[in-house]
């Protein structure tokens, strides 16, 4: 019996070191990551789209980093940061020993050239001798939807490592916004040297190397050997991102083994992925909502709280999100996703009561939906991060209307279209799906964006509060966190009380990949972050 | 002949600027924005306007065309909206694989085409005949996204013959020169990639011939029989010439004509048209590209492509008349 239990030890033992053995990562080989489209371009201050950030987000940096898994800040390619006591003046201690993949040293001069060329009057200036930025070509588009120009007022070298920028205004997310994709930092050598092309050939301090570029086809990146960081990777040796356009294709590659990992699924095949003993299933909540909302500069919807109620408890999220988001989602409580710091806990959502919303419908004078006649509700014609698909969803969000009494026909436009009337809160919307994928995991990034009308008539939702635009103001000019999380709060509050939108949906991401690709974590802001990713032959 | 051939090339002009400026129009008649479309649910009035203005669509529509023209006459189709590059760029690296992928389903479709046409009218109402046209009617039926997820499962899942999409496997390095990666892995004699590429090739190719192939077998069973019944062909027979020679000397080249026509316009929409296709097989070729375009409204990739296909078409229809000359000497071009 003993040598029994001696030699069960002894194989847990073994088993237990093999398994420490097997968690260290190995260096070489190549990942193959299969993904739906091409990049649109390379040069991070240009893009909109995520196939392009996702090379980006290996090639490049900035000078703030979101944490893994986390969108709470950490040091990138700035070491230490200072905010000066009125909110306005940033100075940023930078990395030192750190190059860029042609050799050019990163320094700041890097950061003023490549942050300031985004600048419409470039109020830069440089420590060293500096460069001559070129005119733009186009419009960097994140800088100027993210308002920045109205926020950055100069950027300026003091010295070989420091840079300050001097703000407008005091805006809380900054550092946040510093993370993010479209201020990545630049080797200025690389892109003077012919700035048309540097679209396609992208040089950073980045993990890894831009090597070759097909189109449609693939983008092949090689390790950096000279990575300033020295503990965790880069581990691999190459990296390639093909382009497989086909959904069930893109699966059958990643079952076949050809590939590593297969972004966006069908969601029929994630049941196939999960009993395919060779496959794992990484996951991750996305930052992202899904919302219904109303025609706020209008009757009856602008002024009936009851009437918005009566609607926002008529329907049914949990079957939408179980059998058109195919369990790839959470239904929602708040309009910010519960990872978010800010998330209202308090809150309880609107419940499903077809009984209760009919009781509300009355109160709001039309009993049975009698004197309201057909409403119209606008649905997306494309399906979206945070939407599989808008029209069917709206067909079920119309049966459900249907049951109270209320009657909604769809409405659809070809995506732009969609946009454009939306934003023009025209006369037959009534109630409209739209939605939001967050940029920086900063709440005023969904909350003012999506919902503070009085701030802008590009407001998706046009929805006027006076004390909710307060409450904005106060969060962007707020630096301390845990007194802005306390703003957030009582924002979402106020939106569940006037009930101005109805959270929908979070979609949450699910990328099947082989086993033998270990330590991939998907991020919250959609990032694909290849340096730690190692494989396990 | 060269006379016919360079007025045939003069022609190609007002062909284009017709083109050119049905393309423009229907552009911007079609709703939706590429401002729009670029920003997303992020747009701003501000950041939309500043796009446009980068762009020029806020000028009028007649400054915009008469812009596009007069690039146009120096030869350059303009720069793509999305991703800023030469549309002649973007054209030249991806038209090699559609030609490639067209060529050989082409050749697929007129070889077995040809041969089944052959062998039905040969024997009209027998078992062949009615074999090979019922093989033509599920040829032009089947849809194409379908067959082609069929032929992946048969031949790439589950015998493990045939690579599943792309144009060549990751991992094999070809020096690119033409963007034919055929032509290019001989001229490099690059054996290992040639031989991939082909593997590559195969299925899309073969997806892509159905419906042609059935549409030339059908063509040279109508023709053939056609021809079959003229006296010449019973000359010919009565003469004592064996049946290999009367089909395929006699009948053959004249019933061929209405049979290369069918060809030439099938190329031409194997060339435009084989989105399908590339989308299923992965396949980084021009209809995809074109399509995504249509979608995401880059204007210039559209004009720009469409102008360049139009051209394309007409000189495969010049090459088709070129070609009925050589078939059938009577036939004076």
């Amino acid at each position: 019996m003993l040598k029994k239990i001696t030699v069960l030890m002894t194989v847990f033992v073994f088993l237990f070191a093999g398994s420490a053995i097997a968690a260290t990562p190995k260096s070489g080989g190549t990942l193959i990551f299969g993904r739906g489209g091409d990049s649109v371009g390379l040069d991070m201050a240009y893009e909109t789209d995520g196939n392009s950030f996702m090379i980006g987000d290996n090639i490049f940096e900035q000078l703030m980093a979101y944490k893994d898994e986390s969108t709470a800040l950490e040091p990138g390619l700035a070491e230490s940061w200072k905010i000066a006591p009125d909110g306005k003046t940033y100075t940023f201690q930078l990395r030192k020993g750190v190059k860029f993949h042609d050799g050019t040293p990163f320094n700041a001069d890097a950061v003023v050239f490549s942050i300031g060329r985004m600048m419409k009057e470039r109020n830069v200036k440089f420590h060293g001798k500096g460069w001559k930025i070129p005119a733009q070509e186009r419009t960097p588009e994140y800088w100027v939807s993210m308002e920045m120009d109205d926020t950055v007022g100069s950027i300026e070298a003091t010295g070989e490592y420091t840079v300050v920028f001097k703000l407008k205004r005091v805006e809380a997310p900054f550092l946040a916004n510093m993370g993010m994709d479209f201020a990545s930092i630049i080797s200025p050598t690389a892109f003077l040297k012919n700035p048309k092309e540097f679209v396609r050939k992208p040089v950073g301090t980045g993990p890894f190397k831009f090597v070759k570029w097909v189109r449609d086809d693939q983008i092949i990146l090689e390790k950096n050997k000279n990575y300033w960081a020295k503990s965790g990777g880069p581990y691999l040796d190459k990296v390639v991102f093909r382009s497989i356009p086909e959904n069930s294709v893109r699966f059958l590659e990643l079952k076949t083994g050809n590939i590593h990992i297969c972004q966006f699924p069908n969601p029929a095949d994630i049941d196939l992925a999960k009993k395919d003993p060779n496959l794992i299933l990484p996951t991750q909540p996305g930052m992202n909502i899904g919302y219904l909302s109303f025609n706020h500069t209008k009757e009856p919807w602008k002024s009936n709280l009851d009437l918005r109620k009566a609607v926002a408890h008529a329907i049914n999220r949990k079957a939408i999100v179980d059998n058109l988001y195919k369990g790839m989602g959470q239904v929602a409580k708040n309009p910010i996703p519960p990872t978010m710091w800010g998330y209202n806990t308090n809150v309880p959502g609107f419940k499903y009561d077809p009984d209760l919303a009919k009781t509300l419908l009355a109160k709001a004078g039309f009993p049975e939906g009698k004197g309201l006649g057909e409403i119209t509700l606008w649905s997306m014609p494309v399906p979206r991060p945070y939407n599989p698909d808008g029209l069917k969803i709206g067909v079920a969000m119309a049966a459900d209307l249907k049951k109270i009494g209320i009657r909604a026909r769809i409405v659809s436009y070809d995506w732009g279209t969609y946009l454009k009337r939306q934003r023009e809160q025209p006369d037959d919307m009534d109630l409209f799906q739209l939605g939001w994928t967050g940029d920086n995991g900063d709440p005023d990034n969904f909350l003012a964006v999506l919902f503070d009308g009085l701030a802008s008539s590009s407001i998706r939702t046009q929805w006027k509060n006076e004390e909710y635009h307060k409450l904005m103001q106060q969060g962007k000019q707020t630096i301390d966190q845990a007194k802005r999380t306390e703003i957030y709060k009582k924002a979402l509050q106020l939106i569940y009380d006037d009930c101005s939108v109805i959270s929908v949906a979070h979609s949450t991401v699910i990328w099947p990949a082989h086993k033998s690709v270990k330590n991939f974590k998907l991020h919250p802001t959609s990032s694909v972050r290849i340096k730690n990713v190692w494989l396990d032959k | 002949m060269l006379v016919f051939i360079f007025r045939r090339i003069l022609i190609l002009i007002p062909t284009l600027l017709g083109v050119s400026i049905i393309i423009f129009l229907m552009l911007r008649i079609t709703p939706g924005d590429p401002a729009e479309l670029l920003l997303g649910e992020r747009a701003t009035e501000e950041a939309l306007h500043e796009i446009r203005e980068h762009l020029g669509l806020n000028e009028p529509l007649y400054v915009q065309y008469g812009k596009f023209i007069k690039r146009l006459m120096k030869g350059d189709l303009g720069e793509t909206i999305w991703s800023r590059q030469k549309v002649w760029i973007e054209v030249k690296e991806r038209f090699p694989a559609t030609i490639e992928l067209s060529v050989a389903a082409l050749f697929i479709s007129c070889f077995f085409g040809i041969i089944f046409g052959i062998i039905s009218a040969t024997r009209p109402y027998s078992i062949f005949d009615y074999l090979s046209m019922l093989g033509a009617l599920i040829g032009v039926s089947m849809p194409i996204f379908w067959l082609g997820l069929v032929f992946m499962l048969i031949f790439s899942v589950n015998l493990g013959w045939l690579p599943l999409s792309g144009r060549l496997s990751v991992g094999i390095d070809l020096e690119v020169i033409t963007n034919f990666y055929l032509l290019d892995a001989v001229l490099t004699k690059n054996w290992a990639a040639l031989k991939d590429a082909i593997w590559h090739l195969i299925m899309p190719a073969i997806t892509l011939s159905t419906i042609p192939m059935a549409i030339v077998a059908r063509m040279t069973r109508s023709s053939m029989l056609e021809v079959l019944r003229q006296d010449y062909i019973k000359t010919a027979k009565a003469k004592g010439l064996s049946q290999f020679m009367v089909t395929f000397k006699h009948a053959l080249r004249n019933a061929l004509i209405p049979v290369v026509t069918t060809i030439g316009l099938q190329f031409g929409v194997a060339l435009g048209g084989a989105i399908l296709t590339e989308t299923i097989f992965a396949w980084p070729g021009v209809g995809k590209w074109m399509f995504d375009a249509v979608m995401k409204r880059d204007y210039m990739v559209i004009q720009g492509g469409t102008l360049f296909i139009a051209a394309v078409f007409v000189v495969i229809n010049l090459v088709v008349d070129v070609l009925y000359a050589v078939i059938n000497p009577r036939i004076n071009v």
